[in-house]
């Protein structure tokens, strides 16, 4: 197998572009368990969940699906902080052992899975726009739109994150509550109410991380499930609480996949994801940038 | 006759913070050692340190001549190493009962190689449970007991190990005057049995009175260390905890 | 011992009753409750007791039963028991790989790491030719059952009998002992624990090995149930959600919970698919579990035990 140096680009720069989908994939799990400790294993659920809006204001309403998407914001939001209601009542304020936590939101993302399969089936659904196809041609290689989309709106999500944490007051209360519940109440900010508004924040990224997900590729209910590995290795490797860590951690997946998928073919492509997260954690839990 | 415990050079850090610096501090075998000094100067720190439940970066820990380096908090247990946690961390699902049948089973059990069974193990327990004066509640779960009866499970759980030095981390906090009395009382009782004992405590009346000598933590350095009427009017430790 | 006797001798009575009724669905319907009660029982060993999540159930599962299918494929004349113990083998020594990398850190970190480890063995499975890959592997049920005559469903209804006799008494056997004891400290405070004198890292990955051994058991004879095993179904969710709702719903305190779990939800599931819809019964596990989980967390045998 002669490794032309052509192929090589382009399974990296291929790669970058995937990283920054992933990126936009694990930035909601970066702030739910990452900053907020809560492992929203359901995550991939959302995702798909606003894979599927998109579908239905593309084909249904005529919409572009991002734009369908940031309509769909408020809403995911609201949702998100429904979500950590019900999680904050039943287990965070009981403080109960982690086991039932998790279980809720396992259960969660099976529950989705197979509402989604009933009302939608098992059917690949796909969108349709402009930039769905052709590719950005640079003289040496070229950039399928479709994967610069999902990069370009991921890189916007991460950098206007990004500033909210680190230059509004909420924001900066958010990064605070990982780490010293009691002085941001001695701030009088109420830690609860923090930590809803951060979790909303965590499922309205999935909105666009879903219709960047459906872009990027077909999309079916049980596809969730495979995120989940890529998502948490990601978030792992990153460094938990670290935003610019994950985008890293996700580009450094994306190639390592893209390089597999080049070179081993794409079957095997789900397993790197695994094989980092065992690394990372065997070697240096605490990720690349994490605290 | 060496020290039973002999801490040396310890350093511990997080992130960019000392928690410890370098402290040197001796025990010997059968000794009342107080150790008091300011909120975060390092105290439970050291503990944490020398029971094994966090890995200091410099210095060393012997325990009966034997280097600690490297082994596991429950190695250090079942060498005789036995603490106390200073919030209570009782076994919420357990009964008192078998709070202590823990550590009697993995600590003593695991020493002597079987020669506790059945009945014997039961009697045990109410025995440990007796001498803090909670036989009485030997089936009962530990949310149904008081903030000093947790305090007692919590020093029995430690005693049922069989330890030959006790860490007993602001067993006291909280406490009404009698109640402090009590622990006190039951912690040189346990002296008295040949327990060496270091006894963590901002109550100074308690400090005073249970230790025969005194050291003082300040911002994880170890600044005075010597017999406890002479360490109160050193200068600075009045300075640094004391107050005038 | 007295407990392993009873536990025996139900079997039997349970078996013989089902020779009596002669009716094959019963046998199928039967092998599956049980299955699920070993499967449940054997998470539990790990999960409820210990307080360690695994999610990667199917991961156990299926090594399982594609352990089965290669050594039917390599000696066709192994008989199932044999089979069974390999299968076990295997998935404990991958339970046992597993929890040496990851249970060094937080259980957090573990239960993700079982979730990862599913697509990862789903993965090399699939991609494995030998036995069948994407395409799924056929095993050719043999007609006459070894031993007791009669249909091949019934010899397999026994064999999972059997090993839901060896699953409970087990869990029974540790929940008295001192590994039992000392599962529960690490449940209830690892801290706390190891400063009592528990070796617990080496308790974690007994149990872990434990569970993954025996969910590999249970999926031992799967291919001859199913007769013909491809990834998607044999990795189906539903294992790894029924798995850890029978327990979360029958109570995870006892080696009864999963049982109890395993008879009124697998029947429930049964009842639905048959007078509903399939889809429908699969989601019954999941909603059952959530409402459990928020609920009633103790499970069905803990609403009973009102006393401790």
């Amino acid at each position: 197998m002669a490794v032309s140096l052509d192929l090589l680009m382009n399974a990296v720069i291929s790669g970058l572009l995937l990283g920054g989908f992933y990126a936009a994939v694990s930035i909601g799990v970066a702030i739910s368990f990452g900053m907020l400790d809560i492992v929203n294993i359901a995550h991939p659920a959302f995702i798909l969940l606003g894979s599927y809006i998109a579908f239905i204001g593309n084909t249904v309403f005529g919409i572009d699906p991002i734009l369908a998407a940031v309509i769909m914001l408020p809403a995911f939001y609201l949702l998100g902080m429904a979500a950590y209601q019900v999680y904050y009542v039943a287990f965070e304020r009981r403080d109960d052992q982690s086991l039932r936590g998790l279980s809720f939101f396992f259960g969660a993302l099976f529950i989705g899975e197979v509402a989604l399969v009933l009302i939608f089936g098992v059917d690949y659904r796909t969108v349709q726009a402009s930039y769905i196809g052709p590719s950005l041609d640079l003289g040496l290689f070229a950039l399928p739109l479709r994967l610069l989309v999902p990069f370009l709106v991921s890189m916007v999500m991460a950098v206007g994150l990004q500033l909210f944490l680190s230059r509004t007051f909420v924001g900066r209360a958010v990064q605070a509550v990982a780490q010293d519940q009691q002085a941001l109440r001695l701030m009088a900010a109420n830690p609860t109410r923090i930590k809803r508004i951060a979790f909303g924040l965590s499922i309205a990224t999935a909105s666009l991380a879903g219709a960047c997900l459906i872009i990027y590729q077909p999309v079916e209910p049980s596809i969730g499930r495979e995120y989940i590995g890529r998502i948490f290795a990601i978030c792992v490797l990153g460094g938990l609480g670290s935003l610019p860590g994950m985008v890293i951690a996700a580009m450094t997946l994306g190639i390592a996949e893209s390089l597999t998928s080049t070179f081993f073919g794409p079957s095997w492509a789900p397993a790197v994801a695994f094989g980092i997260l065992l690394v990372t954690l065997a070697v240096r839990p605490s990720g690349i940038l994490g605290r | 006759m060496t020290a039973l415990l002999q801490v040396a050079g310890l350093g511990k850090r997080f992130g960019g913070f000392v928690a410890l610096d370098a402290i040197d501090l001796d025990v010997q075998q059968g000794e009342r050692l107080g150790l008091i000094g300011p909120n975060g100067s390092g105290k439970s720190t050291l503990v944490n340190c020398v029971c094994g439940t966090l890995r200091n970066e410099s210095g060393s820990v012997h325990f009966a001549d034997e280097a600690l380096d490297g082994l596991s908090a429950h190695q250090r247990t079942r060498r005789g190493l036995a603490r106390s946690f200073q919030l209570p961390r009782p076994f919420a699902s357990l009964s008192l009962a078998e709070n202590v049948r823990i550590p009697l089973l993995y600590t003593v059990k695991a020493r002597d190689r079987g020669a506790l069974a059945g009945a014997a193990i039961d009697a045990r327990c109410l025995d440990v449970l007796g001498q803090v004066g909670l036989a009485g509640k030997a089936e009962r779960l530990p949310r149904d007991l008081t903030q000093i009866e947790m305090r007692k499970l919590e020093l029995a759980r430690a005693m049922a190990a069989e330890p030959k030095l006790l860490i007993a981390d602001e067993a006291m906090a909280g406490l009404s005057h009698g109640e402090v009395d009590e622990i006190i009382a039951l912690l040189i009782r346990l002296n008295e049995r040949g327990v060496t004992v270091i006894m963590i405590e901002h109550i100074m009346r308690a400090v005073m009175e249970f230790s025969q000598r005194l050291a003082v933590l300040v911002a994880g350095r170890k600044i005075a260390d010597g017999p406890p009427k002479d360490v109160v009017r050193d200068p600075e430790v009045v300075r640094a905890y004391l107050g005038e | 011992m007295p407990f392993t006797l009873v536990l025996i001798a139900v079997a039997a009575a349970i078996f013989a009753f089902g020779r009596w009724l002669d009716n094959s669905y019963a046998f199928v319907v039967g092998y599956i409750v049980v299955q699920y009660m070993v499967l449940g029982t054997a998470w539990n060993i790990l999960g409820g007791y210990t307080g360690y999540v695994n999610f990667g159930v199917t991961a156990f599962f299926a090594i399982g039963a594609y352990s089965t299918v290669a050594l039917h494929k390599l000696v066709p004349t192994l008989p199932l028991p044999v089979m069974i113990v390999v299968g076990g083998v295997l998935a404990g020594l991958v339970g046992l790989g597993t929890g040496y990398l990851t249970l060094r850190l937080r259980g957090v970190f573990f239960s993700i790491a079982t979730l990862a480890l599913a697509v990862v063995v789903q993965t090399l499975i699939t991609n494995w030719d030998f036995v069948g890959g994407a395409r799924g592997a056929y095993v050719l049920r043999p007609r006459m059952a070894p031993l007791i005559g009669g249909e091949y469903m019934q010899y397999l209804f026994l064999l999972m009998l059997g090993l839901g006799v060896i699953v409970l008494a087990t869990a029974r056997a540790i929940e008295r002992s001192a590994l039992g004891y000392g599962f529960a400290a690490i449940r209830d405070d690892e801290g706390a624990a190891e400063a009592s004198g528990v070796p617990t890292l080496k308790l974690k990955l007994i149990a872990t090995t434990l569970s993954g051994g025996f969910m590999g058991m249970a999926g031992a004879p799967l291919p001859f149930q199913v007769t013909y095993l491809d990834p998607a179904s044999g990795f189906s969710l539903n294992y790894a959600v029924n798995a850890i709702a029978m327990p979360l719903i029958g109570g995870t305190g006892s080696w009864l919970g999963p049982v109890v779990g395993a008879v009124l939800v697998g029947g429930l599931q049964e009842y639905l698919r048959v007078t509903i819809s399939s889809a429908v019964n699969v989601l019954v596990a999941g909603v059952l579990m959530v409402t459990f989980v928020i609920a009633a967390p103790q499970g069905i045998v803990g609403l009973f035990q009102r006393k401790r």
